[in-house]
Parts: structure tokens; sequence; C-alpha cells
């Protein structure tokens, strides 16, 4: 058990020790990659004639993901705390690392068209990608309250600007406003958790933080420190009751930006939450959950449900989500934290890439983003129909797609942990919610195309994204295994071996 | 090779065969000739493969034939695991069988994204197959939730008139139906672990499976409802009509032929394999839907203008029969059942092969617009009265055998039940007999049909095998009952050990 001990070694920090050993560096590798990569294309932006394009910005970007995700693996060799204990390389923190980057692998692809379509040319745009993937990785590793908010504020301030980058269309500059005022006032909540949570137990780490909770006697702070960190990271996900910001900011934000920032942020949130809910043993969330759950997903689908634009259709939905996930939060400790881990990894996958669809087909100005402008892509396009219908297949939960088994897994943990009420919400919910994503086939398939609308095909880079994307969905959705078993020994990692094993909660 | 070498390795080729074809489809240039005749090909590979099943089904002596289990995800529980069973071959024989004919069927009137259209069609089969198939309880609902979109996009892209609201009325009324089954089976995972159908059955038979006795009963519904929408059972049966009026005659076909006895199939190896107490506890209200399901199903068929929907409504007529076999707990009601579920898929899977033949002609179904068509269409009118007849259950042809054996199963179980349903038969007597009348009989009404050209050489081909096998299963049934009886006996046996019980008291 190298983490073990280097847990204890943690503990027995000879004091005045100034310099990290270089092993630590190992351990933030991807960090260090793309803020490395960010900063290079901040300093190449102003050499390179903006009139002409920003493939080479973009390309620095995609070899710096792509290190990233690469370098996962040497992170990986390397389990253990760095950093006085601040940092901590798990198979938790790996496979956040990994869904991460290869959701900056894949927006980078989406943005190459996007931004010669759109016209937009600000270099920056690329590295602010970077930077906010340095932010979330950082966000899954981090085991020390103060760095986790440091992480969650680098994502957050790079995708408040990227939201705004359709600088020619008013919706997008209110998008980023709203997402940057509401986002801030979500960070303080988080932050006066943090204190409280400090105030409670004399710690902002993780470790020491769910010995002191791990003893019985509470007192209230701990409850309120864990309401309002949870109200900070509710709005980061999406989760109702703080999901209002989402249709406005998802809809006027490019749509490329849309498919990191319904994913990657919401991902790296997630992981923040399984730290500080599930690992510090944080009292009295459940029902904080249960009803945080029940709503999203009620609220998110009954939104989509009347909407016309695919791309706000598309933000309800993850609002809907994000309530399919938090009913794995409220599982038995033991059994919430795979079905959250896999969850996310599917909806990133099929999110991301149905927003690639989306970016290749909204055109100029984002012009084509209804539903009616959808009608008899089926026929004029069968292949991006098809790529999208399978997408819609994995977001409705239909077989052969990861959307399918991340439900699947978190309806089997919910109903294993007793919470026949929340399940049932769930299977009610999935069954509303595949109305919406249908009506987005039938538009497709079932009605005569509009003239008007252009397709054209889309470039190599497009098509690279929507295959990684297909195929990561497919591979989640029929052969889940080996994502399984990371998963579950994630869970195993952050529920069992950092204490005393508790009895699990029977089943009944 | 013998072919005891290919047992493990049989069903998986016979499931994936047209799921592999479909794909490939994907890369033959649009060439609609090529693709039609690649799917006929595949189609009709998956058939001569299936066929090697019932051949040499009585050799293995397990009581699940050609099984293959392996672990595919290890946390959850869950297997691929294939088996089959005297009930489940001839429901794939059936499907394979039916699929080439949808083939041909197809090749003229689907001019329009040919390509989508055959590569739907092969999942569908694979999806209906592997339904048969599968064993643990995942993979089943896997491949029951894999049939939806191909038969929603079918219907939806390929239908008539309100081909739309057909499709997502049949998506959202089965996609609903069965996300109660999916809550059953996690509930029984949560508390044996295992998708596994001969486990989760050992426990449950040997009382093992805590909290069973107070769940059992929203258990058994949860199955039910999901296979009593599919079946489709009265009043569960309301996207039935609209889906086959709308649907291209090979989704007709297919929904008919094959789908229903999907949830059929599920009553059968769920709720009675399953829950038998439960079973025989909700057999009265069940059997009283049946019979509403057949005598209604048979009244509405009466007096409908449009030959399709008279057609699907038949269709609730029939299964109606299947659902009170099953629920006679009889060997002559199952084994009844059995048989019309696969007779009524070949006579009404003919008779919408046949209406959509009239409709590539005159593009309508109303059969007011026809009248006298023997004269111009003599060879069609021959194979469509064979058609009727063996729906109808006249002697010597397929439907006869199945309903007599539900009949008599009925009238053991209870005398009124049987009574009752017997009336269905002269119903459908009725109902078909008397569209056949209008349709071809008489002086040729309308100058249009006059020279409507009759059957061609593909048509014939289409229409030969369902003669055929309407024949021969009406003369030899024992060449299936062979397999099925020991099927149903042993679907039967937890229920002979209830009656030896009850009396035992």
């Amino acid at each position: 058990m190298t983490i073990a001990t280097n847990l204890l070694a943690a503990f027995q920090l000879p004091a005045g020790v100034a310099v990290p050993p270089a092993e630590d560096y190992l351990r933030i590798l991807p960090e260090i990659i793309l803020s490395v990569f960010g900063m290079i294309i901040m300093f190449v932006d102003p050499l390179i004639d903006e009139e002409r394009n920003q493939k080479p910005l973009g390309t620095i970007a995609l070899v710096g993901s792509l290190a990233a995700l690469v370098s996962t693996f040497v992170m990986a060799a390397h389990e253990g705390l760095a950093f006085s204990g601040m940092v901590r390389v798990d198979a938790f923190s790996v496979f956040f690392h990994i869904v991460v980057t290869a959701i900056a692998v894949v927006v980078v692809l989406t943005s190459y068209e996007y931004m010669a379509v759109q016209r937009i040319r600000a270099g920056e745009y690329y590295g602010l990608i970077l930077l906010c993937t340095v932010g979330m990785c950082l966000m899954s590793s981090a085991v020390e309250l103060v760095l986790i908010f440091i992480a969650l504020e680098i994502s957050s301030i790079s995708s408040y600007v990227l939201a705004g980058f359709r600088r020619r269309d008013a919706a997008s500059s209110e998008s980023s406003l709203k997402y940057f005022l509401l986002g801030s006032f979500a960070t303080a909540f988080f932050l006066y958790g943090v204190a409280l949570m400090f105030g409670a137990t004399g710690s902002t780490n993780i470790s020491d933080i769910r010995a002191v909770l791990g003893s019985p006697n509470h007192q209230l702070l701990p409850y309120v420190a864990a309401a309002l960190m949870f109200i900070g990271l509710g709005f980061k996900v999406a989760a109702a009751p703080f999901h209002i910001w989402t249709p406005d900011v998802y809809e006027g934000a490019p749509a490329p930006v849309v498919g990191l920032m319904s994913t990657g942020p919401k991902a790296a949130a997630f992981a923040v939450l399984l730290r500080v809910l599930i690992e510090t043993r944080a009292p009295g969330w459940f029902w904080l959950i249960w009803v945080s759950a029940a709503l999203s997903m009620t609220l998110g689908n009954l939104g989509a449900l009347v909407q016309s634009n695919v791309k706000r259709m598309l933000a309800y939905s993850s609002i809907a989500h994000a309530g399919y996930l938090l009913v794995a939060f409220a599982a038995d400790r033991s059994l919430a934290v795979s079905p959250a881990m896999f969850y996310s990894a599917s909806y990133a996958a099929m999110n991301v890439g149905a927003f690639a669809v989306v970016s290749h087909f909204a055109n100029a100005e984002e012009k084509y983003v209804t539903l009616e402008d959808y009608a008899g892509l089926g026929a004029k396009s069968p292949v991006l129909a098809a790529t999208f219908t399978f997408f819609l297949m994995s977001l409705i939960g239909i077989p052969i797609t990861g959307g399918f088994f991340a439900k699947f897994y978190v309806l089997n943990s919910a109903l294993k942990s007793g919470l026949v009420g929340l399940a049932i919400v769930l299977v009610a919910n999935s069954a509303v919610g595949a109305y919406y994503y249908l009506r987005i086939i039938v538009m497709m398939y079932m009605r005569e195309p509009r003239g008007e609308v252009p397709v054209s095909a889309p470039p190599l880079s497009a098509i690279l994204a929507m295959t990684i994307c297909v195929l990561a969905t497919l591979y989640l959705g029929v052969f889940p295994g080996r994502v399984l078993d990371f998963t579950s020994q994630s869970s195993h990692q952050l529920v069992e071996s950092y204490a005393p094993p508790v009895a699990p909660s029977s089943g009944q | 090779m013998s072919p005891a070498s290919f047992n493990p390795i049989i069903l998986s080729l016979v499931t994936f065969i047209p799921a592999v074809g479909g794909v490939l489809i994907l890369l033959i240039p649009r060439r609609d000739r090529d693709i039609k005749v690649f799917a006929l090909l595949i189609s009709l590979l998956a058939f001569v493969v299936s066929v090697f099943l019932p051949v040499f089904i009585r050799r293995d002596p397990n009581p699940f034939k050609f099984e293959i289990d392996q672990p595919w995800i290890s946390s959850p529980n869950i297997h691929y695991h294939m088996g089959i069973d005297g009930i489940s071959v001839w429901l794939i024989v059936l499907t394979t069988f039916l699929t080439p004919l949808c083939v041909l069927i197809s090749w003229t009137s689907v001019h329009d994204r040919v390509k989508e259209f055959f590569i739907l069609l092969l999942l569908l089969e694979t999806g209906l197959i592997g339904v048969f198939t599968a064993l643990d309880l995942f993979l089943f609902y896997f491949f029951w939730e894999a049939t939806l979109i191909p038969m929603a996009l079918l219907i939806g892209m390929y239908g008539h008139g309100r081909r739309v609201y057909a499709a997502v009325k049949y998506f959202l009324f089965t996609m609903t139906a069965s996300v109660f089954m999916l809550a059953a089976i996690l509930w029984l995972y949560a508390k044996t672990g295992s998708f596994q159908f001969a486990e989760i059955q050992n426990a449950i038979h040997s009382g093992s499976v805590p909290g069973f006795a107070r769940a059992s009963l929203p258990l058994f519904l949860g199955f039910f409802i999901a296979f009593a929408v599919k079946v489709p059972l009265f009043p569960l049966h309301t996207w039935l009509p609209d889906a086959h009026v709308e649907a291209p005659t090979a989704g007709s076909v297919l929904l008919a032929g094959v789908l229903l006895k999907m949830g059929t199939y599920g009553l059968v190896r769920f709720n009675l394999g399953l829950f038998p107490d439960e079973a025989r506890r909700n057999a009265p209200w069940i059997i009283v839907l049946a019979l509403i399901g057949i005598i209604y199903g048979a009244l509405v068929s009466l007096v409908q203008p449009n030959m399709k929907k008279l057609i699907a409504y038949s269709s609730v007529s029939h299964l109606g029969f299947v659902v009170l076999g099953i629920f006679s707990f009889t060997t002559a009601g199952l084994n009844g059942a059995v048989f019309v579920m696969l007779a009524h898929g070949v006579a009404t899977g003919g008779l919408f092969m046949l209406a959509g033949i009239l409709y590539e002609r005159r593009h309508t179904y109303e059969i007011t617009e026809f009248g006298g068509l023997a004269t111009p269409m003599p060879k069609y009118a021959t194979f469509f009265l064979v058609t009727v007849l063996a729906s109808v259950g006249l002697p010597m042809l397929n439907g006869f055998i199945g309903e007599f054996l539900v009949l008599s199963g009925a009238f053991q179980a209870r005398p009124v039940y049987g009574v009752l349903a017997a009336t269905g038969v002269i119903w459908s007597a009725g109902y078909l007999l008397w569209m056949y009348q209008r349709v071809f009989f008489g002086q040729v009404k309308l100058d249009v049909n006059k020279a409507l050209p009759d059957i061609n050489l593909r048509e014939k081909t289409a229409l030969a095998p369902i003669a055929v096998a309407a024949l021969v299963m009406g003369v030899a049934p024992l060449l299936w009952l062979g397999a099925i009886d020991p099927a149903v006996q042993a679907a039967l046996a937890p229920f002979a050990q209830l009656t030896a019980k009850v009396v035992g008291q």
C-alpha cells in the first residue's frame, strides 16, 4: 500500500522542509504541461497574423492537450501525496485527469472549424481552454480545500471569458456576464463553507477533516459547512435549484465552449463533491442531495420539453443529467463513487460529441441552432444525422451506448441502497426525457428537408472529434468492464482504505 | 467438424450475422440494387444458420441448449449468457424466416434512403433474435431496448401519413413500460447479486431472496407491464393500430410477426418462470383482459374500413388467445399459445405482405376502393385466400392447431373461458372472410382496378414460403410441438408442484 505509507509520510513531514521532492512535480505533470502550452499560446498569439488564421495556435493547443493526456500515465505511475499533502495522485484523480484532458482534446478539435467559420480571431481562446483544463485537473487531485478553491477559480474564470467569445453577439456577452456574476456568487458560498469547515475541524486537509468528522459528536458547524459547499458546487454542476443560469449561458456561449463547460467543469466539480462530501464523511447532506437530484431531473426534463433551440434543450438536458448523477451520491457511501465516476465519463463522451455536431451544424454566427433547422438532416447528410442520433440515443439511455450503462449503473446503486423513491423519480424522468431527444431524431429523419439550411461536409478535425466521441460512447456502453474496474478501485480508495473500515450499511 | 463443435458459438452467429451485415452495408456505396442483394444474402445466411438450431436441439441434454456463458462485466456481475429452449428456438427461426421475406417485399416499395432502411431492418433482426436468446436479465434488457430505435425509425422514416405520430407513440409506450421491467430486474439483482435467469429462478424457488414475499407482486407487475404493452394486451393496445397502419410493409410484418411475440415470450419466460405464485394469483384478471382483447379486437376488426387496421386489430384478438393459453397453466394451453405465436407470425405476417402488395399498386388500404380483384389478380387472390384461411383457423392450416390447443386448455382451466374465447374464432372467420369477399369477389367496380397487374415472380417468391409454412405447420404440427412440448412441461413444472401443495393442504 504505497498510498498508505505515503500518507503516513505526509503526516511526519519534518519541519522546515522547503523543497518538494522531484517526484512531486511528476504528480502534477499534466497540469504543468497544460500551463506551459497555455502560456506558449499566449506568447505566440501576438506573433501570428491574426487576419490569416489560428490553425497554428489550435495545433499547439492540440499537442498540449494530447501531451497532457499522455502524461497522465506518468502521473499514474507515481501514486501518492505531493506538495505537503495538498495533492494526491490516486486512481480517482487519474481517472478524472484522463476524462478532463480527453474532453480538452475533443473540444480543441471541434474549435478548429468553429473558429474559422465564426471568424473569431483571438488566439487566447485556445490558451484559455488549456488553462481551464489545468483548473479542472487540479480540482480532481487536490485534497486540500484552499487548493481546491484555487483550482475551481482557475477553471471558472477561464470559462467565464470563454463564454463571451462570440463578441459580435449580444447573447454571448450576456452569457459571459451572467455566468461571471452568478458564478462568483456561488464560489463565495463555497469559500464560506471552506471557512466554516476549517472552523469546525481545525483543518482544510481532507484527511484531517475526515479524521475529525469520523468521531461521533458533531456540532452544527460541519452540517452548515457541507451545505454551503454543496451550494457552491451545485452551481458548477448545474443542479437544481442552482441551475437558473444554465440555459441562458449555454445558449449564448460558443457551441464548442458549451461542449467543454457542460462536461469538463461538471466532471471536475463532481469529483470535488465526491471528495468533500463522501471522502470527508461530512454529515447531513443526504436530503440535500435527494431533493436536489429529484428537482434537477424533473425541472431539467420539463424545461427541455418546451425548447425549440437545440442548445437550450441540451442545456436543460444537462441539468437533468446532473440530477441523474446526483442520484448516485444519495446511494450508500460504498455504492456511490463508482457509478458517479462512470456517469461523468459517459456523459462527457456523449455530450461533447453532441456539441461537436451542433458546432459543425451551427454555421456562421450560429445561425442554425433551432430544432426546425435540423429538419431533413437525415436526407441531407446521413452520416452527420446518424452520429447525432447515436449521441441522442446515449442521452436517452438506449443500449449499446455509454449513457445506457451509466444510467443503469446509477439505478442499480440507488435500488441497492433502498432509494426506491428516487429510483422512481429517475425512471419516470427517463421516460419524459426520451421525448425531447426523440423530437430531434424525428426532425432529422421524418421531416422534409429545408432547402435554405446548408450542410457542409465536416472537415477532418471535426470528423476526428466526432469519431473519438462515438468510439468512447460505444466503448463505455459495450465494454464498460475495464473502466468499471478503475472506478471500483477508486471507490475503494476513496471510501475505505483511508480510515478504519466501517460496516457498510445493508442494502435492505 | 461436427455440428456439435459449433454449439457454443452458433447462437452468437445467428444473433450477430444480421448486425454485422448491417454494419457492412454502411461500407457499400449507395447503389440500391447492391444493397438489396446484400441484405437478402445476409438475411438468408442468418436463416440457414438458424435452421441448425431446431435440427440439433434435442442432442443437447441441458434444459437450455447451445448455451454460451461468458463473463462480460465483473461488477455489476453481468454475463454474456445465451441459450434457448423449445419455445425460443422457433421464435428465432420465425424471425430469420420472416426477415428475408421482408427484404423481398420491400424491394420496390422502398426507394428513398434504401441504405438506411436495410441497415435498420438488419439491426432490428439482431435485437429481436437477441431477446429470444438472452439468459442474462441485463442482456435481455439490452436487446429488448435495442429493438426500440430501429423499429421507431422504420415506422417514422418509411411509413405513411401520420407516421411520425405513430413512431413517437410506439416509442414512448414501449419505452415507458420497459423501465418498470428494468426496475424489477435491478431489484432482483440487488437481492440475489445475479442477473442470471437460472440463478434468480433457483433463488426464488428455494425462498432465499430476502424480502421477496412483500415485493413479489410489484416485481411481477413490473415485468408484466413491459410485456403487456408489447403484446399488446387490452387496454394497452392503442399504439398498435397506429403503428401498423403507418408502418411500411416490412415494419408491419416484423412488428406483428415477431415484435409482439417478445411480449408473450417474456410472459412465459419471466412472469411464469420467476413468479409462479403471483402468476397463479393474478391469472383471473389477466385472463379477463385477454378475453376482452379477443372479443373486442375481433369486433373492432369487423367494422374497420381500412384493410391494414383490420389486420392490426385481428392481432389484438389473436394475441389474446396467446395470453389466455399462457395463463391457463395447462400443457395444452401453453403448447397452443406458443403455436399460435408462430402461426400468427406466419399468417399475419403474410397478410401484411399481401396488403403491402396491394398498397404498392393502389396506394390505399381502404376496402371500399377494391372489389372483384379476383378477376385481374387471380394468383394474388389465391395466396390471399390461403393466408386468410390460415389466419381464420381452418383445419389443415396452421391457425387451427394453435387455437384448438388454446381452447382446449382454456376449457380445462374453466369452461367459461373456453366458451367466450371460442366466439373469437367465429368473429375472426367473420371479419376476415367478409373482408376477402368485399375485396376479391363480385364485379370490378372501379376502372383503375381492372388493369391491376398480378403478382410478379419476386412477390411470388416472397409469398410462397408463407403459404408452404402455413400448410406444413397445419399438417405436421408435431414437427414443431415436438420441441415445444418439453419446454412447456418444464415451464409448467412449478405449477404442478403448486397444485400438489394446494391439494396436500
